[in-house]
């Protein structure tokens, strides 16, 4: 019988609740296409990182103070590597955030995972940010052979 | 009364046999649903990488000595299995991106994605068959001590 029930036509209106139709400002659908537009971006800027760093001339051996100073010197890697951090911090923590929706059922254990998110994502971007603007690839006092070759002889 | 509607079309068309599972769907079973498994796992992997590669890149504002004896770790032949495995992540988490673009945005793209998905698998192999040998070089030079 409730087979029965469950199938009689519904009739018209079928929802007591009045339907959103035209929300202003859909937050998940501009997260769904901020996922899709930088995704593209991202594949370009870190090919291009994994390629310069790990790949080219001595893969990562060659990673040290003077290699990365003389790249963060020049306002191209400055904006390239501000352009990945913003962009990967934030696709990175909203895909964390669909994720933690899926699996964290309790309202509470969500609700704090989504601030430690929040929380990352402000700091680590705030830090990033300003390091890459403020540090000095030449600092006063360190020994030469770990400056980028540029530096002037102190 | 008691007839649901599948089986109402069912009736109507006697030849085509009622699927015992659901059928047309992205996101269970076969390639559909392991892209989305993939995807969530080297996801994960990726960001907590991000967290601490954000971390160890703002010791240049500290000092080059305290950079260097970190990234220094980075250059180890663990850490060098670490990258190859990390590049890995990134490579099909770029690849499958871009593959759920085409799905969402390609008119054909959803029919495709099957196909798409081993095309995925193939550039994939042909990305890491790219990478892993200049990596086990620079694991080699770093055994020598070159």
């Amino acid at each position: 019988m409730t087979a029965t029930i469950e199938n009689a036509p519904i009739e018209s209106p079928r929802s007591a609740a009045p339907v959103r139709r035209h929300r202003r400002f859909n937050i998940e659908k501009w997260g769904w296409i901020y996922m899709r537009a930088s995704g593209v971006v991202l594949v370009v800027l870190i090919f291009g990182h994994l390629f310069v760093n790990l790949v080219s001339g001595n893969g990562v051996r060659a990673i040290d103070f003077g290699f990365v100073g003389g790249k963060l010197a020049q306002p191209f890697w400055q904006w390239w590597d501000v352009s990945m951090l913003w962009l990967a911090l934030i696709h990175g923590a909203n895909g964390m955030r669909t994720i933690v929706n899926d699996y964290a059922s309790n309202r509470l254990v969500r609700n704090v995972f989504k601030g430690a998110l929040v929380a990352a994502v402000v700091i680590l971007i705030l830090l990033g940010t300003l390091v890459v603007f403020t540090f000095n690839p030449c600092p006063a006092g360190s020994p030469a052979d770990l400056l980028p070759s540029f530096c002037p002889v102190q | 009364m008691s007839a649901a509607p599948t089986t109402d079309s069912a009736k109507k068309h006697p030849d085509i046999p009622l699927p015992k599972v659901p059928r047309g769907t992205l996101y269970r079973g076969r390639e559909g649903m392991w892209s989305w498994v993939l995807h969530r796992i080297t996801g994960v992997a990726i960001f907590f990488f991000l967290l601490v590669h954000i971390l160890d890149t703002s010791l240049v504002r500290v000092s080059p000595q305290a950079y260097n004896a970190v990234i220094n770790e980075y250059k180890t032949p663990i850490m060098g299995l670490g990258e190859a495995a990390l590049v890995a992540a990134i490579g099909f988490h770029a690849l499958n991106g871009l593959r759920i673009i085409l799905i969402d945005f390609w008119s054909v793209g959803p029919k495709r994605q099957r196909l798409m998905f081993w095309i995925v698998i193939a550039l994939w192999v042909i990305l890491m068959a790219g990478f892993l040998p200049r990596q086990l070089m620079t694991i080699g030079a770093e055994f020598a001590g070159a």
